[in-house]
């Protein structure tokens, strides 16, 4: 875990002492609200349908059980007692009172947080791995880097008025589970004869222009992983259309000019700007690196998993879909589920919170994640731990058992929150989930990702769903268009649309068809929904969304 | 041709909480119930103006059509503000 220096924390003090005599002065009449929005939104508050709405950053999703506490505490305090947990790693909190706001982020400030840049069009809170410094297939831990990318980024001077919003995430292994192909830029640690480096990509994105990432260096050295990311950056600031809000992410950028032509220009930054870069950079990172020095991992028996294993059927259903496998010998990775049957995907109360914080500094040497699936992970439990792990998970009502099955969806906000939204997605989610539940199938059909986003702008990935479903207003009516095979992995794709959309009442049967006909195309159980999408391709999937069509066809 | 005008009432978001509020025939109120339905559309302009004047009280105001039984929404989206989120009673619904 990164420790936060004197500087941070005085630079911290002094941000929210400033916005705090912002407030006031909006309060009491002598800042207009042309003038306050841009100061809020730098601060992380929004205003939303309801409320407002307070954005803090979990950077690279990683947090201590006095973090987590701290935000149990601002939950209880001045929202209503529960917080919602995002895919970009941030929490948000859905009812603050524009007074308290400078309480909370002073709260905030107390255990070195904030929610600076999480709005604007700035370099974004810095995304990575959730499994980052467990996983059993990594590299390298990608957090390290991905908080001296904070660190130069936050309030770097040339960065405060991009185009538009900049997003950048980090990972350390092979198998993505970051979606770096989605994000303006994407870096992969990744060895090239015995040394570390990064394979850099750039122009991926979701919202109206949806794109996936091209490689810009297939390796880059560690020393010069910072300028090149000035560059790019640099070149971006530049080149990016500010006539057209929509044309205006890098991905619009790399797709009208080219990679060729982009990489000649970043080559060109690069070298005027390499000198700046001392070494400095990679001190800094030595330092960070010991931060986050992995913990004292234990050897002791596994003996009280396997008999939990072997004699718990409820304990086994969810060992198998919740626990990963981890580098150490004896540990698992633990996810909990944010996605009870028929819950707000990614909501947790402030006593789930405290569970969740104290689970961490008993089994996991104090530490806990947010992934972007809207999910809590105990990066590091031994395998011992398990059977007790996951009996206080099912007493706080976060024991479900269905992390990567049809229930584990993702979605935004929608139109129950978003000022932007043109259509709800939480109604949605706890549908598709508590009907799959009924149907008692959800493990048969095994592992399948929906996702939702109730407009365009696409915060609920779904375009990157095997099954995306986009909530659009059709003539005063909310209207579902379901995409079909997107991927956010290494292999990322964005899905197909299927066809017309679907009224919020045949949206249900409509997933329930598609699922159905699934099972029944499969070559066996173990063929994925994905694997059998790629397999037959959409037509025997649009037949049965759309079996009167095929009838009238016949 | 101008779109005519259908009957409206004009809304914003407090300032301090946040929330949804309308314009009464004296004051902002919280309940669409309350609020005061505008038909004629110079009166509305007015009305309007007036409370963008108020920017220390509101943010955002804007007039949204209704239909003046009730008066009610006539858009999902005015619903869904007048009502409050559907996951939890944590909006209007909490008072109502
Ligand atoms: C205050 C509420 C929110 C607002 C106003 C908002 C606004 C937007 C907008 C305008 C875009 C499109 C940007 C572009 O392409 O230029 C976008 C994209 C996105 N947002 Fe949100 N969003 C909100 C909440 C969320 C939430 C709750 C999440 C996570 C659940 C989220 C995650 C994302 C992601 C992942 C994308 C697409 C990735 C990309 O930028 O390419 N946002 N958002
Ligand atoms: S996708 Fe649209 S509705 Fe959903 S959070 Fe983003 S902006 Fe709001």
């Amino acid at each position: 875990m990164y420790s936060y220096t004197e500087f941070d924390d005085a630079f911290l003090a002094e941000r929210n002492a400033q916005f705090r005599a912002q407030v006031e002065r909006r309060i009491d009449g002598s800042l207009t609200e042309d003038e306050f929005k841009p100061l809020r939104l730098m601060n992380g508050l929004y205003l939303q349908l309801h409320a407002y709405m307070l954005r803090v950053a979990i950077p690279y999703g990683t947090l201590n059980g006095r973090q987590m506490d701290q935000l149990a505490m601002i939950a209880e305090r001045w929202d209503k007692g529960y917080g919602h947990f995002t895919t970009r790693q941030n929490i948000q909190y859905n009812w603050p009172e524009l007074r308290d706001v400078p309480d909370m982020l002073d709260a905030l400030a107390e255990v070195n947080m904030h929610a600076i840049q999480t709005s604007g069009n700035t370099i974004r809170n810095v995304t990575a791995d959730h499994f980052a410094g467990a996983a059993a297939d990594e590299v390298a831990d990608p957090r390290p880097v991905a908080e001296l990318i904070r660190q130069w980024s936050t309030d770097h001077p040339e960065f405060q008025f991009l185009p538009r919003k900049f997003k950048v995430a980090v990972s350390g292994a092979p198998h993505d589970r970051a979606v770096i192909k989605a994000h303006d830029i994407g870096l992969r640690i990744v060895e090239r004869d015995g040394a570390l480096g990064f394979e850099v990509i750039v122009g991926g994105g979701l919202g109206r222009t949806p794109m996936i990432g091209k490689v810009l260096y297939d390796f880059v050295r560690s020393e010069d992983l910072l300028p090149t990311l000035e560059a790019i950056v640099s070149v971006y600031n530049l080149l990016g259309r500010r006539d057209n809000k929509y044309k205006a992410r890098i991905k619009i950028t790399v797709h009208e000019n080219g990679i060729e032509d982009i990489r000649a220009r970043v080559d060109a930054r690069y070298a005027l700007i390499r000198a700046q870069f001392t070494g400095v950079d990679q001190q800094m990172l030595a330092r960070i690196e010991a931060d986050f020095a992995a913990p004292a991992f234990v050897e002791k028996s596994i003996a009280p998993f396997e008999a939990a294993y072997t004699n718990d059927p409820v304990f086994r259903a969810w060992a198998d879909t919740n626990v990963d496998a981890h580098r150490a010998p004896g540990y698992a990775i633990v996810s909990i589920s944010l996605k009870a049957h028929g819950a707000t995907p990614g909501d947790a109360t402030a006593d789930q919170m405290r569970v969740m914080a104290d689970l961490a500094r008993r089994y996991a040497h104090d530490e806990l994640r947010i992934s972007h699936e809207q999910n809590v992970i105990l990066p590091h439990v031994h395998r011992a731990d398990l059977p007790a792990v996951h009996a206080a998970l099912k007493d706080a009502g976060l024991g479900t058992a269905n992390i990567g099955l049809i229930s584990d969806i993702i979605a935004c906000p929608g139109m129950d929150y978003c000022a932007l939204a043109t259509a709800r997605s939480i109604p949605i989610a706890q549908e598709i989930a508590t009907r799959f539940d009924a149907l008692k199938i959800e493990h048969d059909v095994g592992p399948l990702k929906i996702k939702i986003s109730g407009c365009i702008n696409a915060c609920g990935h779904h375009h990157v769903g095997h099954i995306g479903i986009l909530g659009l207003d059709r003539a005063g009516v909310e209207s579902y268009q379901i995409t079909l095979g997107g991927d956010g992995t290494e292999d990322a794709a964005i899905g197909e649309r299927a066809g017309p959309g679907f009224s919020a009442d045949e949206i249900i049967p409509a997933i329930e068809r598609l699922v159905m006909a699934y099972l029944d195309l499969r070559q066996d159980p173990s063929e994925t929904f994905l694997a059998t999408y790629r397999r037959l391709g959409l037509a025997p999937f649009k037949s049965a969304l759309y079996p009167e069509a095929k009838a009238d066809a016949a | 041709m101008p779109k005519a005008f259908k009957p409206s009432v004009v809304t914003a978001n407090a300032l301090l909480e946040g929330d949804v509020v309308y314009m009464g025939a004296s004051g902002w109120v919280r309940d669409l119930a309350q609020a005061e339905v505008l038909t004629d559309e110079a009166d509305a302009d007015i009305r309007l103006i007036e409370a963008q004047a108020q920017a220390d009280t509101v943010v955002g105001v804007y007039l949204a059509e209704v239909d003046p039984d009730g008066p009610t929404p006539t858009h999902f989206r005015e619903a869904f503000r007048a009502k409050g989120p559907s996951n939890y009673a944590h909006g209007k619904q909490e008072t109502a």
